[in-house]
């Protein structure tokens, strides 16, 4: 045994031949792919009986979301008797909401925040946003979450949502409105992928050529002008992937959302007026991380990978629309 | 940048101008457009880019600031080495050791599974890269595993580690049934978190590098691996270093993963039989986790143990993150020339 491994451990010491290097590197770079298609065939696999059990209700409305996860819960022992009735609108719809009103938001800021960032920037703050981008970026999603909830949520709780606004949601929410709401979510999310956002759309604003922007100006357009419309224009799909790249960070961000949103499956009314900013919600990403502790029970479990795989298939289209969106763009651009 | 300058007329140079002398020290003239001539929703858009510039600063040093004053009010040494106890007051329910080493165990995992296969990963892709279509679809590989949502990293991670196959890596209850959560588990699925940060910064500088180095090396007789390994390598140490740092900072800060896969206790309880080993194979807590549990969405609901506990985990993430900054200016690599 020994002989044979320190044979082995010769052999192996010995230089590679270069062909073998080029099988061995090749296998390990297949490696991911294979992790990628693990995935996605363990989660459907885990899924299956829960996906097939409800068919597209799962996207249905109706029935209280937390009631039903309940039943799923509780569901009798036995493989033949597990529940697995689910209609999920409520937490796909806390999603989109929350994914699209801060990817939006997103989308604004970080565009003037690159531009000023490149172009008009005095030296001195430009070399101090830099950092700040990267903090911004760098800080871990449960500390924005801790801050959400031992800040804001008191905040908006005690100060901007009126006790007669209180008293109108009593008969439709148990919890109330205690400020862990869609406007706090909202706003953190917004402030965590605003980053990611930045700096993508720094680098492509900086990779168009200068001399673009010099030919605007020298043909009388001001330099906000200039930049709008050459700059701007020419870093789309840079603009595109970042937004594609923020959509997918929103859709999956569970731990914060779960703390400053209440953890409630319901779906926030626009027809309330003001009050829709205060309902509090849950995500899918999120139902998944609450139910941790619950996963040890079967019918439960399937249930929560069928949200995984939800949410595994809505971030590979979304990359897959995206790179689709790039595509006529990126004729107008260098292909930045 | 911020200017535009405009070279000085031709007719400022006085004719009698001697070519050979260095031009007079004339001071140019800038162009300072000035904003009255601009369309008012221009200005306008000038003036929301600089509140959303200072803006940022604002909230950044706000929150930093935030951190600071209440993570040094409650932090002390005590509380760092002492491990946690359950109790429902906040005065007995020690401190957060175990939850340290937790996120230490976690990053020191994940980057050493990360590390090798995304070098070798880019180093295939940019060096061989045949047959091209699989190149390509190895790095959009990654670029999906990038925009993959931890969450669903650690789902992934409990299905796989759930199956009989990954059995010794964690623990087994009586009927057989395979736990599937243990900090090696964790920590392979952290790996899939830093490895795109590793692979692309190994990329990158592996393309900076100019075809004439590489064409040296084979002119001296060098295989394509030799050259790698002599050549390539040593001269993207600095952007590996640089991505595996990024990529510590990643897992240390990272939530889902831990609260999936690494057993949700609290301390550290091994399992199995090898020294060492079983603590891998057991179970255990991160700062992340702990700042949760102990915020009011958690069930420890101790204010200041999370404060103190997110103010070490915000000093870990932003040392890992700035320290990139020292790698990479303490070991200029070499320049090459183009």
């Amino acid at each position: 045994m020994g002989r044979r491994l320190s044979r082995f451990i010769e052999q192996a010491r010995r230089p590679w031949s270069d062909q073998r290097a080029e099988i061995v590197l090749g296998a390990l770079s297949g490696l991911v792919l294979l992790t990628i298609f693990a995935m996605v065939v363990f989660i459907f696999a885990k899924a299956w009986p829960s996906l097939s059990a409800n068919g597209l209700g799962i996207l249905g409305s109706g029935h209280d979301v937390d009631k039903q996860l309940g039943d799923i819960y509780n569901s009798p022992a036995g493989e033949k008797n597990f529940v697995y009735t689910l209609n999920a609108w409520p937490l796909i719809y806390a999603t989109a909401l929350t994914t699209v009103l801060s990817v939006g938001m997103g989308i604004f800021i970080s565009l003037f925040a690159a531009v000023f960032i490149v172009e008009f920037a005095p030296e001195s703050l430009r070399r101090t946003l830099n950092p700040v981008i990267r903090l911004l970026a760098a800080v871990p999603s449960v500390i924005y979450g801790l801050i959400g909830i031992l800040v804001l949520v008191p905040f908006v709780g005690n100060h901007l949502i009126s006790a007669q606004r209180k008293a109108s949601v009593e008969y439709v929410l148990t919890g109330g409105l205690s400020g862990a709401s869609l406007l706090v979510a909202v706003v953190i999310l917004t402030l965590m992928i605003v980053p990611i956002m930045v700096a993508l759309n720094v680098d492509a604003l900086n990779s168009v050529p200068r001399a673009w922007k010099e030919g605007a100006v020298a043909l009388g357009v001001n330099r906000w002008r200039a930049m709008w419309s050459v700059s701007v224009h020419a870093a789309r799909p840079a603009i595109v992937a970042a937004a594609v790249l923020a959509t997918c960070r929103a859709l999956g961000e569970s731990i914060m959302l779960l703390m400053v949103s209440g953890s409630v499956g319901f779906a926030p009314n626009p027809l309330d007026g003001i009050t829709f900013w205060f309902e509090p919600l849950r995500t899918v990403a999120s139902t998944i991380i609450e139910g941790a502790d619950s996963l040890a029970t079967p019918a439960y479990a399937r249930t929560m990978y069928a949200l995984a795989a939800m949410l595994l298939a809505s971030c590979f289209i979304l990359s897959f629309a995206g790179w689709l969106i790039k595509q006529p763009l990126k004729k107008y651009g260098r292909g930045v | 940048m911020s200017t535009f300058r405009v070279p000085p007329a031709s007719g400022t140079i006085p004719p009698s101008h001697d070519p050979f002398s260095p031009p007079a020290t004339e001071k140019r003239r800038r162009v300072n457009e000035s904003l009255s001539t601009w369309r008012w929703s221009d200005r306008i858009g000038y003036a929301v880019a600089w509140a959303i510039g200072l803006g940022l600063c604002a909230v950044a040093f706000a929150i930093v600031g935030f951190m600071l004053f209440k993570g040094l009010s409650v932090l002390s040494l005590d509380l760092i080495f002492s491990s946690p106890q359950a109790s429902a007051d906040q005065r007995n329910s020690g401190g957060f050791m175990d939850p340290i080493l937790g996120t230490m165990i976690l990053v020191v995992v994940g980057i050493v599974i990360a590390t090798p296969i995304a070098v070798c990963a880019a180093v295939w892709v940019v060096e061989y890269g045949r047959p091209t279509w699989l190149a390509r679809f190895v790095e959009s590989g990654i670029e999906i595993i990038a925009g993959t949502p931890d969450v669903i990293l650690a789902v992934f991670g409990l299905a796989l580690f759930q199956q009989k196959l990954f059995a010794p890596l964690s623990f087994t209850a009586q009927g057989g049934a395979v736990f599937g959560r243990s900090f090696i588990a964790a920590g392979a699925m952290m790996s899939l978190i830093a490895l795109p940060m590793v692979f692309s910064s190994t990329r990158e500088g592996l393309q900076a590098i100019p075809r004439h180095v590489r064409e040296a090396s084979f002119g001296l007789g060098k295989t394509r691996i030799a050259t790698i390994r002599r050549v390539l390598l040593p001269s993207v140490r600095t952007n590996i270093g640089t991505g595996a740092a990024l990529g510590m900072g990643r897992i240390a800060g990272d939530t889902a993963i831990v609260l999936l896969l690494a057993g949700g206790t609290l301390l550290l309880e091994p399992q199995g039989n090898v020294p060492g080993v079983d603590v891998l194979t057991g179970t255990g807590s991160s700062l992340t986790t702990y700042v949760f549990n102990n915020s009011p969405a958690g069930e420890g609901n101790a204010h200041d143990k999370a404060y103190a506990a997110a103010f070490v985990l915000l000093l870990i993430v932003v040392l890992l993150n700035f320290g990139v900054d020292k790698i990479a200016r303490g070991r200029k690599s070499a320049q090459w020339k183009t």
